[in-house]
């Protein structure tokens, strides 16, 4: 029994430093674990309450390039308004259906500001601005105007943290526009500007310049979701056939951004399982 | 410096700083300073070493908080905090007596210089393998660690000579 005490006198530095060590060592496993990531994120009150003060100082500093985008999207959407009630009509003369109970919403989008951004590192995390509260909450969607920004991850009552594309764990759904030629799309932790879209099939048309979408095959974004363009393809006979893809998204510029809610996800995920 | 007050001011200065300004300057898309390893070289020097160890880890765990990393900084912190000492001895040659009178403000620069700079080059090189989590890329740790020791270094020689204390 001496022969303990003594021991742990005598090793007591080492001893809680080992403490500490495993004690931060565990977080960091929890936080690369996409599932149980709970402890250590900036979506608690705490750090998130502060990144909102800050971020309404740095707010203003980008004004200009978001009213920019703003008004980019906007025309973009007025015009696909005017093609819908150009359409409409045509369809009007043709037959007139009144059936409200065949109108069915199936996405709903919430607006939230980025009050964190990382893109330098390996696993790159966002926080934003609504939470529970909102309705926010796990394995959503999020992106803006130019294309994907990520999935949520962990909420809390006013924050949420988005696993950004730009983290080694990340994996996404993507096809060639037009098409329905899918793969994965995940990042190699190089370049911020580029990701890799895995997997798609070889007899798929690719060219340079092609278009990368989401494919609406997962619960989690809607389909036809900008990406990027192809900017290198690996011509080799390689297993899992690479293909660059530069993103449309400035991932270190990032202002507001859109949180999509699918509806029918717990309907396709009790179907999916129920087999 | 040997006051608790001026250790809380040091501590809640460097994490302010660390999170609001220098997580953001990102020189060239990924070199970062990590100043707030300044509260290793700063701490007075105590015979108990356990709450020395707590302080590092506490604010290495702060610092992950707004950054999204897990605990690797803390890991990182807490490790360059146990081996201090070890360096301690061996470059400025302080033993026991000395501690109550260390002050790295008047230890020869030369000396201090390889001292600080063994620290933050282990711990920039512990961050930086466990941020990226595997032997891909390991070229991009040794280069990061490189770069950001560099900035961090000019950094923290430049604060240090600006709030040095006329005697």
């Amino acid at each position: 029994m001496q022969q303990i005490i003594y021991f742990f006198q005598k090793f007591k530095y080492f001893l809680f430093f080992l403490l500490l060590e495993i004690i931060a060592l565990s977080l960091t496993f929890n936080n690369l674990d996409f599932h149980r990531s709970k402890f250590v994120n900036s979506a608690n009150n705490l750090t998130g309450g502060f990144y909102s003060q800050y971020s309404n100082i740095s707010d203003f500093f980008n004004l200009r390039t978001e009213n920019k985008r703003l008004s980019e999207e906007n025309t973009y959407l007025k015009n696909l308004l005017a093609k819908k009630s150009y359409l409409d009509s045509l369809k009007e003369l043709e037959f007139t259906v009144i059936d409200s109970s065949k109108f069915k919403q199936k996405y709903s989008y919430t607006a939230a500001k980025i009050i964190n951004n990382n893109y330098s590192k390996q696993f790159n995390f966002l926080t934003v601005n609504k939470g529970q509260k909102d309705g926010i909450s796990k394995e959503m969607a999020a992106f803006n105007s130019k294309g994907i920004i990520g999935i949520t991850e962990n909420t809390s009552t006013n924050y949420t943290r988005i696993q950004s594309i730009l983290n080694r764990d990340s994996r996404i759904n993507a096809r060639l526009k037009n098409t329905n030629y899918f793969g994965t799309l995940s990042w190699d932790g190089k370049d911020y500007k580029t990701v890799q879209l895995y997997d798609i099939p070889r007899q798929a048309p690719l060219k340079i310049g092609d278009t990368i979408e989401t494919d609406g095959k997962s619960t989690i974004f809607p389909e036809g979701i900008l990406i990027g363009t192809i900017s290198k393809i690996n011509n080799g006979n390689t297993a899992d056939n690479k293909v660059d893809v530069t993103l449309f998204n400035d991932m270190s510029n990032l202002g507001y951004i859109y949180i999509v809610k699918n509806f029918d996800k717990i309907e396709i995920k009790n179907l999916e399982n129920n087999e | 410096m040997n006051n608790p007050l001026s250790t809380i001011t040091l501590f809640f200065s460097l994490l302010l700083l660390q999170v609001l300004i220098l997580n953001n300057i990102l020189f060239l898309g990924f070199i970062n300073p990590y100043v707030y390893i300044a509260f290793v070289f700063y701490f007075p020097l105590k015979e108990n070493r356990i709450p020395f160890l707590f302080y590092c880890f506490l604010l290495g765990i702060s610092i992950d908080f707004f950054s999204d990393t897990g605990g690797i900084h803390a890991i990182s912190i807490v490790f360059i905090a146990y081996i201090r000492l070890f360096f301690i001895r061996l470059y400025l040659k302080k033993t026991a007596i000395d501690y109550p009178f260390f002050n790295l403000n008047s230890e020869p620069f030369g000396k201090v210089f390889n001292y600080v700079v063994t620290l933050t080059v282990i711990h920039h090189f512990i961050y930086f393998s466990f941020a990226n989590f595997s032997f891909q890329n390991f070229s991009n740790v040794l280069l990061n660690t490189l770069f950001s020791s560099i900035f961090t270094l000019i950094l923290f020689f430049l604060g240090a000579f600006i709030f040095k204390k006329k005697n």
